[in-house]
């Protein structure tokens, strides 16, 4: 058995038979300097840096999270627990979870809050909800941008429990696409998560449909 | 629906002009058909006009594009070193039957041996190759997680639509289908109980299923991660909570670098649901210690993408980013929903994909299921001239016949008679006298016989004119009267 499915996974036949195809039809190979230079050649003469004001993406921003109908609020950073404690009890949220390395300062009094600790699936369905921070925001899509850092976690955490409270820094606010996908290109191989709004289908008659299978609840704090 | 049952496969499906046939007279396919397409057309035409980059963006991505596929085994390696080096395992296969081999091995070794089952997000590219049917053959269980997905696994259905699969089912439908397979008889038709439904269906199998077979939107050559982009989050249930994740992706979902994502990131979206972003995107690279799974296994897949690549004219085709504008803009998929193409790939996209995907052995009449209106090229975010390869597909289909294919010949005497003043006023002469028995009261004919009747099959004919342009100059003489 062990070496029938030996035999069945090694595919470096396949390989060298697919790369000759390719090189036939492309009439020769290529390599890295050849690939570098022409990429480099790409006209890109679309909107790569922000044409609004601060404050005007700030507000696009927000626009676009309550199109996607998520509950959007400012608060200057001493006001952040507040805030939060604000958002928990209008959603009836006590016993929530939080990524490791999420800022303390944030949290207020009188909740539950439990660090994750790598717990299965069903554990974290078990919340009533989690708090992260963000890397970026995009406000021409109305998108944040999550990555497997400090305060932010791993993937599961902001997908399994079905409210997500997420704290997004005005400073990590960008206007464009390019923008933000400059900013994290460093950091490119981290586990990364964009999401607009609470998760959606229009599978059914083209109708926008809240709450498939991601959180269906979404509230953000921007922090100012 | 006639292809109900019936597995969506260009090597079996009836031709384009039969299945149309069956097609068009299902009124309510063809009501649930128009009314997604112009919901989704008008969305797109909104979130594409605020867009005052449009046209540059298009440009880029149709430059992008060519330049993976012109350095594609540059790209492939880098993809695989990359993903390699991250702790992703990567696999390749010729063909669909070498990924269904590799894929049911890989299910073999990581699923539970008593109770293999997988969960899947919607791939039109196991769709291509019947992944399917292949695992169920080997006893594992495919549980499709996407909505639509669903929707037609549980109703034994075919796909009909590159992005909404289910688009030519409408509430009622799907409720029929919830209720008797979900065992839900008490289940509303409004789409938020439905969505519901599925919510309560698909959770616990996303918590217990260890397994998952995914898709791709984009390979990332330069760091070896992986995109998909979705909206209901069943994606990233199956990215992240199982142990195991299998990837099949086409070696056309090549991306140069990860910076390139900032332009398809913004095309995608806005041309596919017409929204600014999708509810989620997911990348990731190989394995990432305590997040997501602990084994991840790419299969690239060629089946027959490099033959088209082969070709000058049609390799464009691999330019295609399956966002299915091109299907919401169609005329005649407008009509005729996505069934008729006898493939997972319908409307203008799947009309120049599939044949070529067959190698022309298989879809000849596909280049054919065309106005040439324009319409597709028009919404195509990456440019692709559908209508020229559509008319490169058509005279290669011509070809292919031999010289002696009556279209062939057709052609020929039509030129040999267009040569001579003489042989063309008798050849209207002759036309004149032929049609008489074959023409209608209203002036029309309805149907030519023999060969001749593939033009009639789909339109009517205006009869000849009882004097020609030629003859009535003549009579009216020197001084025009």
């Amino acid at each position: 058995m062990a070496t029938e499915t030996g035999r069945a996974l090694d595919t470096s036949a396949a390989r060298t038979e697919i790369l000759r195809r390719i090189r036939a039809a492309n009439g020769g190979t290529s390599d890295a300097a050849r690939a570098a230079e022409q990429w480099a050649a790409i006209e890109r003469d679309y909107r790569r840096t922000a044409t609004r004001s601060r404050e005007e993406i700030l507000e696009l921003l927000e626009d676009r999270l309550r199109d996607y109908d998520a509950n959007v609020v400012r608060a200057p950073e001493a006001d952040v627990p507040a805030a939060v404690a604000r958002m928990l009890r209008e959603r009836g949220r006590r016993k929530l979870l939080i990524p490791p390395g999420l800022k303390a300062a944030w949290l207020p009094e009188g909740f539950e809050f439990a660090e994750d600790h790598g717990g299965s699936p069903a554990e974290l369905d078990r919340f009533e909800g989690v708090i992260t921070g963000s890397t970026v925001a995009i406000a021409l899509t109305g998108s944040v941008i999550l990555q497997n850092v400090a305060g932010e976690g791993r993937r599961a955490v902001s997908l399994v429990p079905d409210y997500h409270l997420c704290l997004v820094r005005v400073e990590d606010v960008v206007e464009t696409v390019p923008e933000a996908l400059d900013r994290i290109k460093g950091s490119a191989t981290l586990p990364t998560t964009f999401f607009a709004g609470p998760s959606a289908t229009a599978d059914i008659e083209m109708t926008r449909i809240k709450g498939v299978h991601g959180p269906r609840f979404l509230d953000i704090i921007l922090i100012s | 629906m006639s292809s109900a049952d019936s597995v969506l496969d260009p090597k079996t499906s009836p031709t384009f002009p039969i299945a149309a046939k069956t097609s068009l007279r299902d009124t309510q396919l063809r009501k649930n058909v128009r009314h997604a397409t112009e919901v989704i057309q008008n969305k797109r035409a909104r979130v594409v006009g605020e867009m005052p980059d449009w046209q540059q963006l298009r440009e880029s991505g149709k430059q992008i594009r060519e330049h993976a596929m012109a350095h594609l085994d540059y790209h492939l390696e880098e993809f695989e070193r990359n993903c390699t080096r991250a702790g992703g395992k990567v696999h390749w296969a010729r063909d669909g039957e070498e990924a269904k081999r590799i894929v049911t091995e890989l299910v073999k070794q990581h699923a539970s041996p008593e109770n293999p089952e997988v969960i899947k997000i919607k791939s039109m590219t196991t769709e291509e190759i019947h992944l399917n049917i292949a695992l169920e053959a080997a006893g594992i269980k495919a549980y499709e997680t996407d909505l639509a997905e669903l929707i037609i696994q549980l109703g034994h259905d075919q796909p009909s639509h590159i992005v909404v699969p289910a688009l030519h089912k409408n509430r009622q439908q799907i409720r029929e289908i919830f209720q008797r397979e979900m065992n839900l008889p008490e289940l509303g038709d409004k789409p938020q109980d439905l969505a519901d439904a599925a919510r309560r269906f698909l959770r616990e199998k996303f918590l217990r299923v260890n397994t998952a077979v995914s898709g791709a939107n984009f390979l990332i050559a330069e760091t070896g991660g992986v995109c998909i982009v979705e909206s209901e989050g069943n994606g990233r249930m199956c990215l992240t909570l199982p142990d195991t994740l299998i990837t099949v992706a086409g070696i056309d979902k090549i991306l140069p670098r990860y910076q390139d994502l900032e332009v398809m990131l913004q095309l995608l979206p806005r041309s596919a649901t017409g929204e600014r972003m999708n509810p989620y995107n997911s990348i990731w690279t190989g394995v990432h210690e305590g997040d997501g799974p602990r084994n991840f296994h790419v299969v690239l897949m060629d089946n027959a993408r490099t033959s088209v690549l082969a070709d000058d004219e049609g390799r464009q085709t691999l330019n295609c980013i399956r966002c299915a504008a091109c299907q919401n803009a169609c005329p005649v998929y407008r009509q005729t929903g996505g069934h008729a193409y006898g493939s997972v790939y319908a409307g203008p996209i799947g009309a120049i994909l599939t044949p070529q995907l067959q190698q022309l052995h298989h879809a000849q009449t596909l280049p054919y299921a065309s106005s040439l209106c324009g319409a597709c090229y028009e919404v195509c975010p990456v440019k692709i001239n559908i209508p020229e390869v559509l008319i490169h597909l058509r005279n290669k289909v011509v070809k292919q016949k031999g010289p002696l294919n009556p279209e062939a010949l057709a052609m020929k005497t039509v030129g040999a008679i267009f040569k001579s003043e003489r042989r063309f006023r008798a050849a209207q002469r002759l036309g004149r006298v032929a049609e008489t028995p074959l023409v209608g009261k209203d002036g029309w004919i309805g149907w030519l016989p023999g060969m001749l009747g593939g033009w009639t099959q789909v339109r009517d004919l205006r009869e000849m004119p009882k004097e020609t342009f030629r003859d009535w100059w003549e009579k009216r003489g020197k001084r025009g009267n």
